[in-house]
């Protein structure tokens, strides 16, 4: 792009300086630009500052969907939601979603991503075959799995019985559903996933894998002690999205089970949506939106210092 | 550099070159269970695609007969034609088409805008502006469904096209995609045009919108995506089956006509052809997109 090579082998003698006045001498360029960012900023005001401050002022009513006056009801949302024992158990369900995806998610997308990279044949065949699942609008994906789930003309339960199993309740038994929706997930999102994976393989250079050949190490030597610290940095942001993308589980859980049966599969974002659009609470329903996001931000925070350690 | 390698073939190393980390050249036996185990991913990958699309292909009676094999029984769009003439699905698929353009065009157009405003402008409060629109990428949309809601009933907007799309054309992440690549596009060219008196819109326009090309195209690929996968905020702020999406239409009617699979799978496949053709379409421009900026994650 700068084809002055000249210049640009004359310039290192004073770096520093170049770089510090350059910016100036240009910004005087430009002449305001407020302009261009108006339009984002009146629907950034709109539709997200104001709806966060009003939900945070909600969250302190007894706002219901109806456009009656409203009261202050101060921190009693609050108190009210922590003694809920369906906050507890629904947020016990997201937590357990998110360990049992997160862990399958990371380490398929892994797996996928080493294997396509190792130099077979038919890049683009595995790469359309795994990542297309998650162009899917949700509705598709859960239509799918239902009728893979179906009990019985389903395609899981005539595997199961053609090798003379016992039939699973994918959908019905307790202690399955959260692992059949977590199973759709992973088939839904990991690719992904396995695309962060593909493309830090691809920009790693070849190099130190090299001088280790060189030395006598092994392949599966080279991928333990050459290649997967490489993927530290691709791993941390992998999963840090994930765990943040599965804690917001909603859409294909609410579709596949309504949060069923008997309440095992339901996350703390339907529980939000059933007692701000079924229960008509909607200031319950903030207080209880508002602990979920401090929750995330606790996580956030946690994982970004525990990452930062580790690296 | 360029002149001293000449375009002479190397003697050997075919398989080390791609840097493979398994080095499967060296023996048959990895080649065979790398293969292997990426076909049987791959089977198990497409296969939930397979199982719908036979499904589609046949009649309820077959379906329900079929057993292990969904080849068993006539092959007959009728599926297919039934949900065309209920007219349920079209109206959702146009309902769809509309609400998905019409976010992307105000989306990529007013996140191109701000963009261009944050990475060149020097207006007042530049910093404070920029910095909370990063930290609003941290705030998950699903938090705001409760408030904005009420704010749409405010506004007597429920069961409206413009209460679907508005909020959907808030997009930091995308903002702050734009504009970190904005940063990385020279001055001197813009400056230029600048001291021949251009305009800041006409050195928008002619000189920065060209060079960017690509990653406005990827952002509103992804944005387009995200409009017609968007699940839940529609499904919130519609009643009317005249106004549905594609995705919440076939939601609120799966239990009507549950146990069709015949219709649900082709219903289902209809709805995911626009994408499916896309991704064939930009398939490189996707993959590349999402590898290098981390687009499209949620």
């Amino acid at each position: 792009m700068t084809t002055t090579a000249p210049a640009g082998a004359a310039a290192p003698p004073q770096p520093p300086s170049a770089t510090t006045a350059a910016p100036r001498r240009r910004r005087s360029l430009t002449r305001g630009g407020g302009l261009f960012v108006l339009p984002f900023l009146v629907v950034f005001a709109l539709f997200l500052v104001w709806p966060i401050v009003q939900g945070l002022w909600m969250s302190l009513t007894d706002a219901s969907l109806s456009l009656r006056g409203t009261e202050f009801v101060g921190f009693a949302n609050y108190t009210e939601a922590f003694g809920d024992p369906d906050v507890w158990s629904s947020l016990g369900n997201t937590v357990l979603f998110t360990v049992i995806s997160c862990v399958p998610l990371v380490l398929v997308a892994l797996g996928m991503a080493l294997l396509v990279h190792s130099g077979l044949a038919g890049q683009w065949v595995w790469r359309l075959a795994y990542f297309a699942p998650y162009l899917l609008p949700v509705t598709v994906v859960t239509l799918i799995w239902t009728w893979l789930y179906q009990p019985d003309i389903g395609l899981g339960n005539q595997l199961l019985t053609s090798l003379g199993m016992e039939p699973v309740g994918w959908l019905s038994d307790e202690s399955v559903a959260m692992w059949s929706v977590a199973a759709l997930t992973v088939w839904w999102t990991v690719g992904f996933n396995f695309l962060l994976y593909l493309a830090a393989l691809q920009s790693l250079p070849t190099t130190y894998d090299e001088a280790a050949a060189l030395d006598g190490a092994g392949a599966w030597r080279r991928l333990w002690s050459v290649t997967l610290p490489q993927l530290r940095h691709t791993t941390v942001l992998v999963a840090m999205l994930q765990v943040l993308a599965s804690l917001k589980v909603f859409d294909q859980i609410y579709i596949l089970t309504k949060g069923g049966p008997n309440g095992s599969t339901r996350p703390i974002l339907e529980y939000v949506y059933d007692v701000g659009f079924t229960g008509y609470r909607l200031g319950y329903a903030s207080a209880v939106s508002y602990i979920f996001f401090a929750i995330v931000i606790v996580v956030s925070v946690l994982q970004l210092r525990f990452f930062r350690q580790e690296g | 550099m360029s002149a001293i390698s000449t375009p002479v073939r190397r003697p050997r190393r075919p398989r080390e070159e791609s840097g493979s980390p398994l080095l499967l050249g060296h023996g048959r036996l990895p080649r065979v269970l790398a293969g292997t185990t990426l076909t049987v991913l791959a089977v198990a990958w497409l296969l939930p695609f397979v199982w719908a699309v036979a499904t589609s292909l046949q009649s309820e009676q077959d379906v329900m007969k079929s057993g292990l094999s969904p080849f068993k029984g006539a092959f007959t769009l009728s599926a297919y034609r039934q949900i065309l003439d209920r007219g349920n699905v079209p109206t959702w698929a146009f309902n769809s088409l509309l609400i998905s353009v019409l976010v992307t065009l105000i989306t990529t157009a007013v996140s191109t805008l701000a963009a261009y405003g944050f990475s060149r402008g020097t207006f007042r409060g530049r910093r404070t502006l920029l910095a909370v629109t990063v930290a609003a990428i941290m705030v998950p949309p699903q938090l705001l469904i409760v408030p904005l809601f009420k704010q749409m009933t405010m506004f007597h907007l429920v069961d409206t096209y413009a209460a679907v799309i508005l909020p959907q054309v808030v997009a930091p992440m995308m903002v702050f995609i734009l504009k970190r690549f904005f940063d990385a596009i020279p001055r001197e060219l813009e400056d230029a045009a600048r001291i021949d008196g251009a305009s800041e819109l006409r050195v928008f326009t002619s000189i920065v919108l060209p060079l960017s090309r690509p990653i406005v195209a990827a952002v509103a690929i992804f944005v387009f995506i995200g409009a017609w996968n968007n699940f839940m905020w529609p499904f919130v702020v519609t009643n009317d089956p005249d106004l549905m999406t594609l995705p919440v239409g076939l939601a609120t009617v799966k239990d009507a006509y549950g146990i069709q699979y015949a219709q649900s799978m082709a219903s289902a496949l209809l709805a995911a052809l626009p994408l499916i053709v896309m991704f064939l379409l930009f398939q490189r421009r996707i993959v590349n997109s999402v590898a290098t900026t981390g687009l499209g994650g949620g």
